[in-house]
């Protein structure tokens, strides 16, 4: 239904779209983040377009690729019912794409929760802040490399957490390894 | 036109009886904050003139949680984002997973998926309407409404054998089918709900304080909240006939007839009576279900996806092989990408799902709807008075679970 | 819980036993509620269920007011300080029910961002396991915690670490 959408984008910025697919009715687009601002304000006043609302904005983290972040997001428009996703390659080292919170209102909060989440800076955007996990946190506990029991505690806890955990690396595997350098 | 009051009243030099404003922090633990949400607001008098809404405060880590599980696992954590209609959740993330594998759900699934999924919107609106009436302080209508929420969650355990975090939902259909005598069980129940819900009407609906409370307040217009990503009874209070359920329809959605409420204000009072009016409809939408409820197989017939029976698993091989399979290394989804979307009880309830190829998520992302209203409740706050962010935040329903995962 | 002394009216009894009881029948709470546990809270709390026939009716929203902390719910680290600071706020006798698996161990969230039980920042007198836990069940909590303050002893300052914690049943 939206393929008329797709088709008519890639029309307009051959040179921004990287590539396209509709795989399992899903209409994307990857958009060089050059190019995002520009399409995304064509997107939302083109008449056929009218993409009035940006229903979510998020990232995925490729560990391995290169560029390794995407940002992806989803578009929706109320009048004509259609949707289209956008997604936007962003490299390791100092991840940005510009921001489309002068486009879309939801940005705003979507975007501060994509920096959060993953560390990737959004240009222009008003209020950059954490909106989830608290200032004093380090690190951005959705990136794969980002270790999934990884606390960091905001106060003196009482007693240490999952002491089980590493009770038994020490008694086990702590002593395993131990074991196999001695061997010979 | 909140923002503009807002404005005006921070760029006054002189700034009436009050020189000085005032700094309040309220929550995050609050009770009117329902869940706990921190808002820094500063005041002008009574009259709010910034407000810096902050959460996750209830972060669980739900995304990365999930990155750790095999895909079925993941519908115990569902369960817990909107936990006021966790079988919703549970139908949303199935019909995502299901996409993505390219398979459909039979009709008897979709028909009892359209049935259990009514229920738990009755139950979030209940929970909604008697806690926005309780914190308006209307004790008695929020005692009637979870005498009824009660009652729905008694016929949810009959189903599911759990009262709140239910798990029903599997990938490719469910866990078992409805009970034999569902059908005269829902006849029992329905007039108990007509009951509350006349009740909350009575208690409710033309009563002074609570409409002098809920009119003109929290008002945004149309344009603003499709732009601030809103949805669900918010975005259709404000007359944008918006419902995933009527605009691409899925489960049995096409196949009952339903109308879609809309409010002309976009105030606390709208958004209170499209939730009310939404439960008639929901009533409606489970008779017709009900009463349409096709024969033939509950789960999709593969192997490779739904566990093999119980008896095949204890007393053949390659049924308990099968078994393992599916339990330790979890259904393998085909690489690739998806979103995928139905009306939640709050609005569009997204999932937004990578897969490399393997049993468990590479990405999993909820769209929940309550994150974007948390987003964009200053605008409906700020130039109005202090007292106005309670029902604000009653109708739109705010569920921590969801909003901070 | 005393003797008839033969004076119509009156009983003897020790102090503590007194004030004991009454204690265990006036407990006024506050709900520190967080997550899906509150929705088994409501219902606890409501007309079907009805934890006022228990001695512990009005919810107080100021730990200023309150003696029983409920934490309903999960408590992540961002939350933990601010739990900390109501429970030092609640004057003593204070006891805390943690509601829930969530609180009582961090339940099935075992990450980077969930405080693995409220134990590890405040002491808790009574667990109720669950996810969430039954209505019956967290009545069943409040009755051990009763029998608990029936038995506390006032010699030496009280600490709730000294009185060994309990678990509510699960039931069969
Ligand atoms: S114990 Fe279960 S129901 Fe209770 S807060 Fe935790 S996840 Fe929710």
């Amino acid at each position: 239904m939206s393929r008329a959408a797709l088709d008519s984008l890639v029309a307009a910025f051959p040179q921004h779209i990287l590539e396209t697919t509709d795989r399992l009715g899903d209409e994307v687009a990857i958009v060089a983040p050059a190019g995002l601002l520009e399409i995304a304000t064509w997107l939302r006043d083109t008449p056929a377009m009218a993409f009035n609302m940006l229903s979510d904005v998020t990232a995925v983290d490729y560990l391995a690729r290169n560029p390794r972040f995407e940002v992806v997001y989803q578009l929706y428009s109320v009048s004509k019912k259609h949707r289209l996703r956008l997604r936007v390659p962003v490299g390791a080292e100092t991840p940005s794409v510009p921001s489309v919170t002068g486009v879309w209102l939801s940005a705003n909060w979507a975007e501060r929760e994509v920096w959060d989440m993953y560390g990737i800076r959004f240009e222009g955007h008003p209020d950059l802040r954490r909106v989830l996990m608290y200032e004093e946190f380090e690190g951005h506990p959705l990136r794969k490399d980002y270790p999934m029991q990884q606390s960091q505690p905001r106060m003196d806890l009482r007693r240490k957490e999952r002491d089980a955990v590493e009770e038994y690396k020490t008694l086990y595997v702590d002593k395993l390894a131990q074991a196999r350098k001695a061997e010979p | 036109m909140n923002r503009a009051i807002a404005d005006a009243l921070a760029a006054a030099p002189e700034r009436g009886v009050q020189e000085d404003v005032m700094v309040l922090n309220m929550g995050p633990s609050h009770p009117a904050m329902h869940g706990t949400v921190r808002m820094v607001l500063t005041l002008d008098g009574e009259t709010v003139i910034k407000c810096d809404p902050e959460i996750g405060y209830l972060h669980r880590g739900f995304e990365k949680q999930c990155e750790n599980a095999t895909w079925s696992q993941v519908f115990p954590y569902t369960d817990r984002l909107n936990y006021c209609s966790p079988l919703l959740n549970n139908f949303g993330y199935a019909l995502a997973v299901e996409k993505m594998l390219g398979i459909k759900a039979t009709d008897r699934c979709n028909y009892i998926r359209t049935i259990l999924g009514e229920m738990a919107r009755l139950a979030d609106h209940f929970t909604s309407l008697g806690a926005g009436a309780l914190e308006l302080g209307a004790m008695s209508a929020f005692l009637y409404a979870v005498e009824a929420r009660d009652h729905i969650w008694d016929l949810v355990e009959e189903v599911t054998g759990a009262r709140l975090t239910v798990s029903f939902a599997r990938i490719g259909g469910l866990k078992e089918d409805l009970p034999a005598n569902f059908a005269e069980r829902w006849e029992a129940t329905e007039p108990r709900l007509w009951d509350v819900i006349k009740k909350l009407d009575q208690l409710s609906t033309k009563n002074r304080i609570f409409m002098d409370r809920m009119m003109n307040t929290g008002v945004i217009g149309a344009d603003e909240a499709v732009s601030l990503g809103f949805t669900g009874p918010v975005l259709r209070s404000t007359g944008v006939a918006y419902d995933i359920r009527k605009d691409s329809p899925y489960f049995a959605y096409d196949r009952v007839d339903f109308e879609v409420p809309v409010g002309t204000n976009g105030d606390n009072f709208d958004r209170y009576l499209v939730r009310l009016e939404e439960m008639k409809q929901s009533i409606s939408i489970i008779r017709q279900c009900l009463k349409g409820l096709p024969g033939g197989p509950l789960n999709v017939d593969d192997p490779h996806i739904m566990l093999p029976p119980k008896e095949l698993v204890y007393n053949s091989i390659e049924g308990m092989i099968n078994h393992f399979k599916l339990i330790f290394e979890g259904i393998q989804v085909p690489a690739g990408e998806v979103y995928s979307y139905t009306e939640a009880a709050n609005g569009e309830l997204g999932f937004y799902i990578v897969s490399n190829g393997t049993g468990k998520p590479y990405k999993l992302r909820v769209r929940p709807p309550c994150f974007y209203f948390m987003g964009g409740i200053d605008r409906m706050i700020e130039g109005g008075m202090l007292s106005d962010i309670i029902p604000t935040f009653d109708t739109i329903n705010m569920i921590g679970g969801e909003v901070d995962r | 819980m005393g003797v008839d002394i033969g004076v119509p009216g009156v009983v003897a009894s020790r102090l503590e036993t007194a004030v004991n009881w009454a204690r265990k029948f006036s407990l006024f709470q506050y709900p520190f509620v967080t997550a899906c546990c509150g929705m088994e809270y409501m219902a606890v709390a409501c007309a079907r269920y009805d934890v006022s026939r228990f001695g512990a009716e009005i919810p107080r929203f100021s730990p200023r007011q309150a003696d029983l902390l409920w934490v309903v719910g999960t408590v992540n680290h961002k939350l933990a300080p601010h739990l900390a600071r109501i429970h030092a706020q609640i004057s003593d006798p204070k006891w805390v029910i943690s509601f829930g698996v969530c609180a009582s161990t961090g339940g099935f969230y075992d990450n980077y961002a969930t405080v693995q039980g409220i134990d590890k920042i405040i002491p808790v007198d009574v667990y109720i396991p669950g996810c969430p836990p039954r209505p019956e069940q967290v009545l069943d909590a409040l009755m051990m915690l009763q029998d608990k303050i029936q038995r506390e002893k006032w010699d030496g300052p009280r600490a709730a670490s000294d009185v060994a914690p309990a678990i509510a049943a699960v039931p069969a």
